[in-house]
């Protein structure tokens, strides 16, 4: 036993010097979580200012002149084109040529004195969520020095394409699941297959060690980096970005650990079945982008075809942003969301034992 | 237990598919001795040392190694057996003795030992100013001397070594030679494939290969004592016209050029084979002498794998 573990940790070391050497897959290791997360963190950025917008005034008193020069001024819009009906705004939306349409009706001053019907309505391209929240700030905006009551904005919002709106603050959270089965699942994939190219593996299984031992020490090197990364995601995310964990950080990094460890071991099966590292780069795409389409962290769960949702049940990421979303963002402890980390251990039980079952210290 | 052959096997075959790369291989090496497999490339060699090593599982035969059938107990043998690999098959991007130190750990050398036994090889084997070097800049020689001292990191009592002076000068080959017989000195047995003719006859048998079969086998003198051909060495200052004269002749199995000399290779049912190349000069008008002369290894490959040879 102890020969076994001195054996499984001399295959973790050799790896962790050939990963030093490499200099460029050791620049991955930091530079991929820190580009994804600075890429997609500015692109999830709230703020978004100089919307391209269409006005259609058909009211035409100073009043709802002031509306759209106060609009303007608040920076969220730019009007770039007028048009006169709704239907025209609609076209402009649908065309791209705009995202925002502000439409003043024409019974626009008999409303403002109403209490309870909004005064006007702005059309928005809602299939950016970033963008209807952005909107979401010209609700209020007073109208013809009457600030909105409470109870009555001055626009009644309609969102077009995507009616559900999502908190950009959940793509960070999952993120760092979508960068680990990138990072993670690539590096395992070739592990075995680069030997088997640079004809090492010839040399490595005339020793005694065995398949178990092999696959550990691949794995175990690894799931040091998968920390490393998440480490790097979660500081970058709370200093740039303020993205919150209202769970413990040791639950975090507890979820962390379990689904590199099955990312890990995906990337060993897919070493087994691979025979150069151009198919192994393959196939690991090959699984990457179901898992990132299909596991919540783009679109919806809820919202997908039956089929879709059993086939997204069985990829470790799907379970992954449920964890990591309950822990960071509703406090959930690791324990209360047992439910979905019995998915991941199964995953890491049956790729670990079918990579085992499917490499042979053979070369036929 | 030391009675046993290093390796015998019945029968051994592997098919590739339509191919068979290893015909009904029988082969019994005795221990203590160097087992030369001279053959072709393409010829089986390496696939009848992977098949031996338990890499590549047998279509047909049996085999055991040591006594060990192969390779259903492979495991249990490997601490006992070591292979090199025709291919350099060390980490390029680790440096000479964390190569060693890597493969002294895998075959669970006990750590008081592994420190000493990886410095004695690095004297040995002259490796001891590169230790800090990583293999893959290492120069061919140094590659191989690299590569012998990782296979006998955990002392096998057998060695395979599969062409293991393709890539080195003479020098080098000479001196891996060297270390080879004083590893036989400390009761080694090796099973070394080659194609050059000088490294089988420093065997002390020699089993020659064509086309996945087994040809000829035995001691290199007794293999040039037994050729089934005569070996007749024409003088002439007219090569070409000689070898034009002699193309035709159904009983000169093969010609040969060597300097300025000709060797032919004639049937063995021919009586006087040296009369009928004369015979065969003379009536093409080629100025030329014909005498018998002693066959050389190279004879014997080329009798035994003429025709064969794919």
């Amino acid at each position: 036993m102890s020969g076994s573990l001195s054996r499984i940790l001399s295959i973790a070391r050799k790896e962790v010097r050939q990963l030093q050497r490499d200099r460029l897959t050791f620049g991955m290791v930091l530079g991929i979580p820190l580009m994804q997360l600075l890429l997609f963190g500015y692109a999830i950025n709230q703020d978004v200012r100089h919307l391209r917008a269409a006005v259609a005034d058909q009211a035409g008193t100073s009043c709802s002149r002031q509306l759209v020069a106060d609009a303007q001024a608040s920076q969220v819009i730019d009007v770039v084109a007028t048009a006169h009906t709704a239907e025209e705004l609609e076209s402009l939306l649908r065309r791209g040529r705009v995202v925002v349409g502000l439409l003043i009706p024409h019974d626009f001053e008999r409303r403002l004195a109403q209490e309870g019907r909004p005064r006007a309505q702005l059309l928005v391209d809602g299939s950016d969520p970033v963008v209807l929240q952005s909107v979401r700030g010209l609700l209020d905006l007073p109208a013809c020095g009457r600030a909105a009551a409470p109870s009555t904005a001055t626009f009644a919002l309609r969102a077009y394409y995507n009616p559900e709106r999502r908190s950009p603050v959940q793509i960070v959270p999952g993120l760092i699941g979508v960068i680990l089965t990138m990072t993670m699942t690539l590096f395992t994939a070739v592990a075995i297959v680069r030997e088997r190219e640079r004809g090492n593996l010839e040399l490595l299984i005339t020793t005694p060690v065995r398949t178990p031992e092999l696959m550990a020490g691949k794995i175990l090197p690894y799931m040091g980096i998968g920390m490393i990364q998440v480490t790097v995601i979660l500081a970058v995310g709370s200093l740039l970005f303020g993205v919150p964990i209202r769970g413990t950080l040791a639950d975090t990094y507890a979820a962390g650990l379990a689904f590199v460890t099955a990312t890990l071991t995906l990337g060993l099966l897919i070493s087994t079945l691979a025979q150069t590292q151009f198919q192994a780069f393959q196939l690991t795409f090959f699984s990457f982008l179901p898992q990132i389409l299909l596991s919540g962290f783009m679109f919806p769960f809820d919202g997908m075809p039956r089929a879709a949702q059993w086939l997204a049940e069985t990829f470790p990421l799907t379970h992954f942003v449920r964890i990591i979303r309950g822990v960071m963002l509703r406090g959930a402890a690791l324990g209360e969301l047992h439910g979905e980390l019995v998915p991941l251990a199964a995953f890491f039980a049956v790729t670990l034992a079918a990579s085992i079952l499917r490499f042979r210290k053979r070369l036929d | 237990m030391g009675s046993e052959p290093a390796i015998a096997a019945r029968g051994l075959t592997r098919r590739f598919g339509e191919l068979v790369a290893v015909d009904q291989l029988d082969l019994r090496v005795p221990r203590g001795c160097i087992q030369g497999f001279l053959g072709p490339n393409g010829s089986g060699k390496t696939t009848a040392i992977r098949m031996l090593c338990g890499l590549l599982t047998p279509s047909g035969g049996e085999a055991t190694v040591l006594g060990v059938p192969v390779p259903a107990r492979i495991e249990e043998l490997r601490p006992r057996i070591g292979y090199m690999t025709q291919r350099f098959s060390l980490y390029e991007d680790l440096t000479v003795r964390e190569n060693l130190e890597f493969l002294a750990e895998v075959h669970g050398l006990p750590r008081a030992r592994r420190r000493a036994r990886v410095e004695a090889l690095l004297g040995e084997y002259d490796l001891a100013d590169r230790a800090g070097q990583r293999a893959g800049s290492l120069s061919g020689g140094q590659r191989q001397r690299l590569a012998l001292a990782a296979t006998l990191i955990h002392e096998p009592e057998l060695l395979f070594l599969d062409e293991p002076t393709s890539a080195v000068d003479p020098q080098s080959r000479r001196d891996f030679w060297e270390s080879l017989f004083s590893l036989l000195d400390r009761g080694t047995t090796i099973l070394v494939s080659t194609h050059y003719m000088d490294e089988a006859e420093r065997c002390h048998r020699l089993a020659i290969l064509a086309n996945g079969s087994l040809v000829a086998e035995g001691a290199p003198r007794e293999l040039m004592d037994g050729i089934e051909a005569s070996v007749v060495e024409i003088e002439t200052e007219a090569i070409r016209e000689a070898r034009a004269a002699l193309g035709g002749i159904e009983a000169v199995m093969s010609v040969a050029q060597l300097g300025a000399r000709l060797r032919a290779l004639v049937r063995d049912e021919v009586a006087a084979p040296e009369e009928l190349v004369q015979r065969a000069l003379d009536a093409a008008g080629v100025d030329a002498r014909a005498e018998r002369a002693r066959a050389s290894l190279e004879d014997v490959f080329v009798a035994t794998t003429r025709g064969r040879a794919g």
